[in-house]
């Protein structure tokens, strides 16, 4: 094994930043259950509640609308489920769930349980960059606005990087009187995400993807949007969510987005060079490679490259890289290891060949040109081996 | 070449299951200086749809055991999606073979198609210079080649499972558990803190999660037409009276007994066995144990693991013998290529008893695997 790893995966999770870890650290000796009536127990409190407001602030909502999670895969079946249940609850004719047919696995598995369970699921097209087909967004509310308990439409794609038109989304479901969720885990930190200014009636994210701790996130969700809860129990987060809460993650959640969002600017510019010479370094060496999602300077998040390399295995490329101390990704994997062509890339009209011939690069906070070196001294070599490993 | 006597070090394919065998074939390899990476091979396109207990090679399970063998050596793991090649060359072939009335050996397919090829090939268009493998047999150098011999170990010896793979899947061989015995192998796991050192050894086929052949077949032909799924009639051979019925000839296995469920006993109460299969007319001939005693077979499809012998090319002699099933005795015999080369005829010195068109014949001479065949026809 390497022991100087080139890590081009900040997509999947991204080193702590100092300020989290400082914070968490300070939380991780100190005794103390959040729900306590003594004065360790307020002392927990206390800590959840400043970095309650500190998101907040940051994320431009009250402090009461952040709902802590476990990540962001429980606060997107939270507002899948618990938004879709509580509409139905309140009206039995609200059966349809859109959403569009790019969403993590972590918003579509849930819609597509939901489908199972007696809820009508809509899959929204998406066009060749993977963004959301409006007008397709527009025909199925109209169709029957009173139907749909919810339209779930993530901030930015965590595979090929595109962001989706959430203004657009916003404004034809509120003519229709229809809530907004959106999965902005990959946007947070890299373009400006805040509740209330986005219109949106709730919004996921993680702590890890900006440099916090794994295992913390919130769903922050407008104080009048009726969920109906997962996980019952003390009702520690606002009747909604159970579970006692995780302090030191919580201050280190909160200090990782705080420095995330008051970087965003001067990070987004960075990773935006790199990734910029990234791209047309490869495109200068592997002449028929090329890019998956939005246009470089368009509609998508500055530390995404997502490129097909046709006639290799996206898992022989990645194996390669990896040899030669590289860490990227293929964009999709499932419990076994086993790679499944992206059902992101087949929406956009990929054939399920050209599916399974991408690398996922993303940069990150730690990123730095000798990455981008790296990768482009290895890349026409290892294409053409992968290439001739394709029978 | 033979494993861990190489000088230079090589960058090795370990092929990891999951099981002991092949996580010490691994360690071994790691130990012997190679450049090592471990790579599961996903066979199955759902992986909870084949066997579902921990004994397989397609499960969850077996692929996190494969990954937790190779954390514990140190060595980079990854997972080759080989579901489709596997589907397409393993699964297609054995519910066709037996569709056609044979008895196929899909571990062989497998060897011949999958793990030595398209894995091999895989391997060595990366960059790789071989694949290690978990098999108990032996490669022993000769020339600038190699011969395939049994491992010391007889009873587990799998030779016969590698009797498909050619001089050129044999020189980027490597099985490093010929030499030694399955106790010592468990033993070598345990002292070097592998979990699966107690893991029980797989036995079925590794696709067919249920053990039950014949409801595979059944769930993999669907509604396809297939000869062999019509029920038909059960014929004493002898007498050429109707003994029963059966639902398909698929998963019937000549030299079978049981399972039959044969209304009427014979009048000399002995055992019947299956005799002969007639996949298109449906019709099974059943008889007693005697009426299976072969004397002599037709292969098709030779291969050999060294040079391609020339045509009529014969094999005599007091060391050699041929084997017809994965733990089947070696059997004194005489073989000869045809002259064409396509096929190897062979006769039995002594006999053998329900040997089924679609298995194996391996030709040994003492340890030495020649080649094999796959039987067309016997007499």
């Amino acid at each position: 094994m390497t022991e100087s790893v080139h890590y081009l995966d900040h997509a999947a999770t991204t080193p702590m930043v100092p300020a989290a870890v400082e914070a968490m650290v300070a939380e991780l000796t100190r005794v103390g259950n959040a729900s306590s009536l003594h004065a360790p127990g307020r002392r927990a409190r206390r800590v959840v509640e400043e970095s309650r407001e500190v998101l907040a602030d940051a994320l431009g909502c009250r402090p009461s609308e952040i709902v802590l999670t476990s990540g962001g895969t429980e606060a997107d079946n939270l507002a899948v489920k618990g938004v879709a249940w509580a509409r139905r609850d309140a009206d039995p004719a609200r059966r349809r769930v859109l959403a569009t047919a790019v969403e993590h696995h972590a918003v579509l598995d849930p819609v597509h349980w939901l489908g199972r369970h007696d809820a009508e699921v809509e899959l929204l097209p998406v066009d060749a960059h993977g963004r959301l087909d409006l007008a397709a967004l527009e025909e199925s509310l109209a169709r029957d606005p009173g139907s749909v308990a919810l339209v779930t439409c993530m901030w930015a794609n965590n595979e090929v990087g595109t962001l989706q038109p959430i203004a657009d989304v916003v404004a034809l479901a509120r003519r229709h009187g229809v809530p907004v969720h959106t999965d902005a885990v990959q946007a947070l930190g890299q373009v400006p995400v805040r509740l209330h200014d986005s219109g949106v009636d709730a919004l996921t994210i993680t702590a890890h993807k900006v440099g916090g701790p794994l295992g913390v996130g919130a769903l922050v969700a407008r104080r009048e949007l009726a969920i109906t809860p997962l996980l019952h129990g003390g009702g520690q987060e606002r009747d909604v969510r159970s579970g006692t809460l995780d302090v030191p993650a919580v201050a280190g959640f909160a200090a990782a987005v705080a420095h995330a969002v008051a970087e965003r600017e001067a990070h987004a510019a960075r990773v935006r060079v790199l990734r910029d010479a990234l791209v047309a370094g490869v495109l200068e060496r592997v002449p028929d490679a090329h890019l998956h999602g939005a246009p470089l300077d368009g509609e998508r998040l500055p530390g995404n490259a997502h490129l097909g390399f046709p006639g290799c295995e996206g898992d022989s490329l990645l194996m390669l890289l990896d040899a030669r101390g590289i860490a990227c990704s293929t964009g999709s994997a499932c419990s076994a290891g086993v790679a499944q062509p992206s059902h992101v890339l087949l929406a956009m009209g990929c054939s399920p060949e050209a599916a399974r011939h991408s690398l996922r690069f993303s940069f990150g906070h730690t990123s730095t040109e000798a990455d981008v070196a790296a990768v482009l001294d290895a890349i026409g070599p290892v294409v053409e081996r992968a290439r001739a490993a394709r029978r | 070449m033979s494993a861990g006597t190489s000088a230079a070090p090589l960058r090795v394919v370990a092929a990891m299951s999951g099981g002991v065998d092949s996580a010490v074939a691994a360690a071994r390899m790691v130990a012997a200086g190679h450049d090592v990476t471990g790579i599961h091979l996903a066979l199955s396109r759902n992986p909870a749809s084949y066997r579902t207990g921990a004994r397989g090679c397609c499960t969850i399970e077996d692929s996190n055991d494969a990954r937790r063998a190779a954390d514990v050596l140190g060595i980079p793991f990854y997972v080759w999606d080989l579901s489709e090649e596997f589907h397409d060359e393993v699964v297609v072939d054995f519910v066709e073979e037996y569709a056609a009335g044979r008895t196929p050996n899909p571990c062989l397919r497998c060897n011949e198609r999958i793990k030595f090829a398209a894995v091999l090939d895989r391997s060595l268009a990366l960059g790789f210079d071989a694949v290690a493998t978990g098999h108990y047999a032996r490669l022993v150098p000769r020339g600038a080649g190699v011969e395939l011999h049994r491992a010391v170990d007889p009873a587990k010896d799998q030779s016969y499972v590698l009797g498909v793979l050619d001089q050129h899947q044999l020189r980027h061989s490597h099985f490093p558990l010929g030499d030694s015995t399955k106790t010592q192998v468990r033993a070598e796991a345990a002292a070097l803190g592998l979990r699966v050192a107690a893991k029980p050894d797989s036995h079925d086929i590794c696709f067919v999660a249920s053990g039950d052949h014949a409801a595979f077949l059944r769930s993999s032909v669907g509604e396809r037409e297939v000869p062999g799924l019509a029920p038909g009639d059960i014929v004493d051979d002898a007498t050429g009276e109707v003994v029963g019925r059966h639902d398909g000839t698929l998963g019937l296995t000549i030299g079978q007994r049981k399972g039959l469920r044969l209304g009427r006993p014979a009048p000399d109460g002995r055992p019947r066995y299956v005799l002969d299969i007639e996949p298109v007319q449906g019709t099974v001939r059943v008889g007693p144990r005697e009426r299976l005693a072969v004397h002599g077979l037709t292969g098709r499809r030779p291969r050999w693991c060294d040079d391609v012998p020339a045509p009529g090319t014969r094999f005599e002699g007091s060391d050699v013998a041929v084997q017809l099933r994965a733990h089947g005795a070696p059997l004194p015999a005489r073989a000869q290529v045809s002259h064409d080369g396509d096929t190897l005829e062979v006769t039995l010195l002594e006999s053998a008893h329900g040997v089924a068109p679609g298995q194996a014949a391996v030709l040994y001479t003492g340890s030495r695997v020649v080649g094999s065949a796959t039987i067309a026809s016997t007499r």
